[in-house]
C-alpha cells in the first residue's frame, strides 16, 4: 500500500489544481482542460509503452496523431457523391497502381539476387510508377477538387458514427507503423529519433496538400459528434428542468419573472456546454481507464518481462531465443495505434480537422516531456505526467500573466518593459515546459512516480 | 540561342537558387556535425540556436540604422554578425555550463543528451519569442539586386535573363570563406587536429594529454560562429521568422546525415545535395523544356516531378533512403 501513496497524492494534487481552475476560471475551461489532459494521457500511454517498455525512440507521433485525425474524417464525413462519380475511378486505379508497385517490387527483390542491375529496376519500376500515377490521378483530383470548391471538394469519407472512427484512427496509425517499422527499426537510437521526425513530417505535408483527401489546409469543420449538440440541449424540456432543479435555490432569490427567464437562460446555455464536454469526459475516461488495465495486465505479464528484458539487454534477451526484430515492431505498431486513437479521439472533441495545426512542437515533443516527466515505464506516471503537463501548457500563460502583474506592478502601466512583458506572457509556457524538462531530467531522471518493478 | 536561353533559364530558377540555400544548410549541417563528432549526441536545438544568433543580428542591425551606422551596399546586418556571434557563444557556452556537461561527465547514453537538448530546444525558443516575438522581420538593408534580369536581357540580347540577389552572392562568398578557413582549422592547425584525435577516440586523446575542457570550448566557439553566420544569411536571404528556423533544422539534418553523420567536408556537400535535390525535384520544367524543343512538340503540363508544397518532403526522403541503403552517408561518416 505504501508503494501507491505517492500515485494517490500526486493525483489527488492534479484533480485539486482542474477544481481550483473550475472554482477561479469557470467550470467550462476546467473541463476542456480535463478533458485534453485525458486524450494527452492516452497519447502519453502510447509513447510509454514505445519508450518506457521497449525503449524505443519515437518522435513521429505528430504524423499518428494527423493520422488519427484523419480517420474521423474518412469515417464519419458523409460521402460526396458527386465527386466520386467525376473522379472516383481514377483514385481507385491510383490504389491498384500503388499494390501493383509493392508487388512487383517485392517479387523483384525476392526473385534476383542482390547486383546493380536489381536496384536499377527496383528503382526504375518505383519511378515508373510514380510517373503513372500522377498521369492516372491528375485528371481526377482535379475533377474531385472542383465540385463545390468551397463546401466539399474532396471524397468525402463513409457517413459511419464518429466512434468507428476511432478503432480506424488505431488500425490506420498501426498499419502506417508497420511500414515504416520495417524501414526504420534497425536504426540506432537517435538515427531513429531523427527518422520517424521526418517521417511525421512528410505524413502531415501529404495531408495538408492532397485536398481530394480531406480538403488540406482548407479544413473539414462540422464533424460528427458522439455527444448531443448544445442548441438540441438548450430547448429540450427535461435538460431546462434539470438546470430549474439544480439552481432552484439561486433562481428562487429573483423576484421578478422576466429577471428569472434570463437567469435560467443563461444558465442553460452555460450548463449546456459543460454537459456535453462532461458526455465527452465520460467517454475520454472509459477509454484512459481501458487502456491502463490493459496495459497494466501487458507490463506485468510473461511478455512485459521480456519487453523489459529486450530493452535492458538486448544481447542477452537475443541469447535467449527472443526474437528482438520481431518483438520491437509489434511494440512499435501497438504503440503508434495507441497514437493514433488519441489522435482521432481529439478531432472528435474538437469537431474540426485542421491539418494545418499539426506542428512538430506541440504533438512531438510536449507529449514527449509528458513521458518524461511523469515517469517512464509507468503506465500511472505516464498518465500523470500528460496531466500535469498539459495543465502547465494550458495554464502557464495566466500564470505567467498573473506574475508579470504582480512584479511589474509599481512600474506605469505604458511601461515599454512591461507591455513587452504582457504581449509575450503565452511563450512562458515554453519555458516552463523546457525548464521543467531540464529539471526533471537532472534531478528525478526517472520521472515523478518512477517505474516499479514486481519481483514474482 | 533556344539553347543558350534554355541553360539560362535552369541557372537563374534552379542553380542558382539552389546554391544559396544549399551553403546556408551547409553551415547548419557542420553546425550539428561538429556537435555529434565532438560531444557526441544529436543536438535538437540546431534550429532554435541559429535562431538565437539571428535574433542578436536583427536586434544590432535595427540599434545600428537607428544610429545611422552602415555599409553602403552592403547590409548592415554583416556589421553585426560579430557581436551576435560573441552573444551566441556566451548563451552556448552558459547551456553547456549548466545542462550538458553534467551529463558530459557523467557518460549519459545519446538518446539523454537528445532528451536535453529538447529541453533546450523549449527554453531557447519561449527565450527568442520573449525578447524578439514570433513575427516575421525583414532586416536586409543595402542594395538589393548585384543583376538584374532586364539589365542582363540589354546587355547579352537573349529572351532570358538572370538576377541574382546581392543576399545569394553574399551567402555563397561568405559561405566559402568561412568552411575554408573552418577546415584549415581542423586540419592543419594544432588545436584543430586535437579536435579530431578527441572525436575519433576521447580516451587516447586524454592520455596524450589533450585537455577536454578545451577541445568542447573550441568546439562550441566554432559551433557558434557557424551557427549565427547560417542563421543570419538565411535571414538575409528570406526573412527572419522563429517559427521557420525551428523547421529548417530538419533539411539541416537530413544534410548532415546524407553527407555522413560526424564528418564536416560529408556535412558541407550534404547541404548541396539536400538543396539541389529539393529544387530540381520540384521545379516546373515547361519553360527549360519548351526552348529546347520544336515548336509542335510542345508540353501542355508544367513538366513537375512533385509540387513545390513537397519540398521538405523531398529532403526527407532522400535522407530516409540513405538512412537505408548506406546508413553512414554518401561521404562515410561515424559508423552507426
Amino acid at each position: 500500500m505504501r508503494n501507491y501513496k505517492n500515485v494517490i497524492a500526486a493525483y489527488s494534487i492534479m484533480i485539486f489544481l482542474i477544481i481550483l481552475v473550475g472554482i477561479f476560471q469557470s467550470w467550462s475551461i476546467a473541463l476542456t482542460i480535463l478533458n485534453y489532459c485525458l486524450i494527452s494521457a492516452v497519447m502519453t500511454i502510447g509513447a510509454n509503452i514505445q519508450w518506457g517498455y521497449a525503449g524505443l525512440i519515437n518522435f513521429g507521433i505528430m504524423g499518428y496523431t494527423a493520422l488519427g485525425g484523419l480517420a474521423v474524417v474518412l469515417v464519419s464525413v458523409e460521402p460526396v457523391k458527386k465527386a466520386w462519380q467525376v473522379g472516383g475511378l481514377n483514385i481507385l486505379a491510383c490504389i491498384w497502381i500503388i499494390v501493383a508497385i509493392i508487388f512487383v517490387v517485392k517479387f523483384i527483390l525476392n526473385r534476383f539476387d542482390k547486383s546493380k542491375l536489381r536496384n536499377y529496376s527496383v528503382a526504375s519500376v518505383i519511378l515508373g510508377g510514380i510517373i503513372l500515377l500522377r498521369v492516372t490521378a491528375a485528371p481526377g483530383i482535379e475533377a474531385i477538387e472542383s465540385v463545390d470548391p468551397a463546401k466539399t471538394g474532396f471524397l468525402g469519407g463513409m457517413g459511419l458514427p464518429v466512434l468507428f472512427s476511432w478503432i480506424f484512427g488505431a488500425l490506420l496509425a498501426g498499419g502506417l507503423a508497420f511500414v515504416i517499422g520495417k524501414i526504420a527499426l534497425g536504426l540506432r537510437a537517435d538515427y531513429l529519433a531523427i527518422a520517424t521526425l521526418l517521417i511525421a513530417e512528410i505524413i502531415v505535408s501529404i495531408i495538408k496538400h492532397e485536398e481530394w483527401l480531406a480538403r488540406g489546409v482548407k479544413n473539414v469543420i462540422g464533424l460528427k459528434r458522439p455527444a448531443p449538440y448544445e442548441i438540441d440541449l438548450q430547448t429540450s424540456e427535461w435538460f431546462i428542468n434539470l438546470v430549474t432543479k439544480f439552481n432552484s435555490s439561486k433562481l428562487n432569490l429573483i423576484n421578478s419573472i422576466s429577471d428569472k427567464q434570463e437567469a435560467l437562460n443563461q444558465m442553460v446555455i452555460d450548463a449546456s456546454s459543460v454537459y456535453v464536454k462532461l458526455c465527452f469526459t465520460g467517454l475520454f475516461l472509459t477509454v484512459v481507464i481501458f487502456l491502463l488495465i490493459v496495459t497494466q495486465k501487458a507490463l506485468y505479464s510473461p511478455w512485459g518481462r521480456k519487453m523489459r528484458a529486450i530493452r535492458d539487454n538486448e544481447e542477452a534477451a537475443s541469447a535467449m531465443g527472443k526474437n528482438i526484430v520481431k518483438e520491437h515492431l509489434l511494440i512499435f505498431i501497438l504503440g503508434s495505434a495507441i497514437v493514433g486513437l488519441a489522435g482521432a479521439m481529439m478531432v472528435t472533441n474538437d469537431g474540426l480537422f485542421t491539418p494545418g495545426s499539426y506542428r512538430p512542437m506541440r504533438y512531438t515533443f510536449v507529449i514527449w516531456v509528458m513521458v518524461i516527466v511523469g515517469g517512464t515505464g509507468n503506465n500511472f506516471g505516464a498518465i500523470l505526467g500528460g496531466f500535469v503537463v498539459w495543465f502547465l501548457w494550458v495554464e502557464a500563460a495566466p500564470i505567467a500573466l498573473f506574475l508579470i502583474n504582480l512584479f511589474t506592478s509599481h512600474l506605469p502601466e505604458t511601461n515599454a518593459v512591461r507591455v513587452h512583458l504582457i504581449e509575450s506572457a503565452p511563450y512562458f509556457r515554453f519555458l516552463v515546459i523546457g525548464i521543467g524538462l531540464l529539471l526533471i531530467m537532472r534531478y528525478r531522471p526517472q520521472g515523478i512516480i518512477p517505474e516499479k518493478i514486481i519481483k514474482q | 540561342m533556344d539553347f543558350l536561353n534554355a541553360i539560362i533559364v535552369l541557372f537563374n530558377f534552379t542553380v542558382i537558387p539552389a546554391l544559396a540555400y544549399g551553403s546556408q544548410l551547409a553551415l547548419g549541417a557542420i553546425f550539428v556535425t561538429l556537435i555529434y563528432a565532438v560531444l557526441r549526441f544529436a543536438n535538437f536545438a540546431t534550429g532554435d540556436m541559429m535562431s538565437f544568433g539571428t535574433m542578436f543580428a536583427v536586434i544590432l542591425t535595427y540599434y545600428f540604422q537607428s544610429l545611422g551606422f552602415g555599409l553602403g551596399v552592403l547590409p548592415t546586418a554583416l556589421l553585426t554578425i560579430p557581436f551576435a556571434i560573441l552573444m551566441m557563444i556566451l548563451y552556448m557556452l552558459i547551456i553547456d555550463k549548466f545542462v550538458f556537461s553534467y551529463y558530459r561527465i557523467k557518460k549519459s547514453p545519446p538518446v539523454q543528451f537528445a532528451m536535453v537538448s529538447v529541453g533546450v530546444m523549449f527554453v531557447t525558443q519561449a527565450l527568442i519569442r520573449i525578447i524578439i516575438g514570433p513575427s516575421d522581420r525583414r532586416f536586409l538593408d543595402g542594395e538589393k539586386f548585384i543583376i538584374k534580369a532586364t539589365e542582363f536581357k540589354e546587355m547579352t540580347g537573349l529572351a532570358e535573363g538572370i538576377t541574382l540577389k546581392s543576399t545569394q552572392a553574399i551567402t555563397i562568398i561568405v559561405t566559402l570563406i568561412v568552411v575554408s578557413i573552418m577546415f584549415w582549422f581542423l586540419n592543419r592547425t594544432k588545436t584543430g587536429t586535437s579536435m579530431r584525435a578527441y572525436s575519433d577516440n576521447e580516451d587516447l586523446a586524454l592520455l596524450s594529454g589533450i585537455d577536454p575542457k578545451r577541445v568542447v570550448l573550441i568546439t562550441w566557439v566554432i559551433a557558434g560562429i557557424l551557427a549565427t553566420i547560417g542563421g543570419v544569411l538565411y535571414g538575409l536571404d528570406k526573412s527572419y521568422r522563429p517559427f521557420v528556423y525551428f523547421n529548417n533544422m530538419l533539411p539541416i539534418f537530413a544534410a548532415a546525415i546524407v553527407g555522413g553523420i560526424g564528418n564536416p567536408f560529408g556535412a558541407f556537400l550534404g547541404g548541396y545535395v539536400i538543396a539541389f535535390a529539393e529544387i530540381f525535384v520540384t521545379y516546373a520544367y515547361k519553360r527549360f523544356i519548351s526552348y529546347l524543343l520544336p515548336e509542335h512538340l510542345e508540353p501542355d503540363s508544367l513538366l513537375q516531378l512533385l509540387s513545390t508544397d513537397y519540398k521538405f518532403a523531398v529532403s526527407f526522403s532522400i535522407l530516409v533512403i540513405v538512412l537505408l541503403i548506406r546508413p553512414s552517408g554518401i561521404f562515410k561518416g561515424k559508423v552507426i
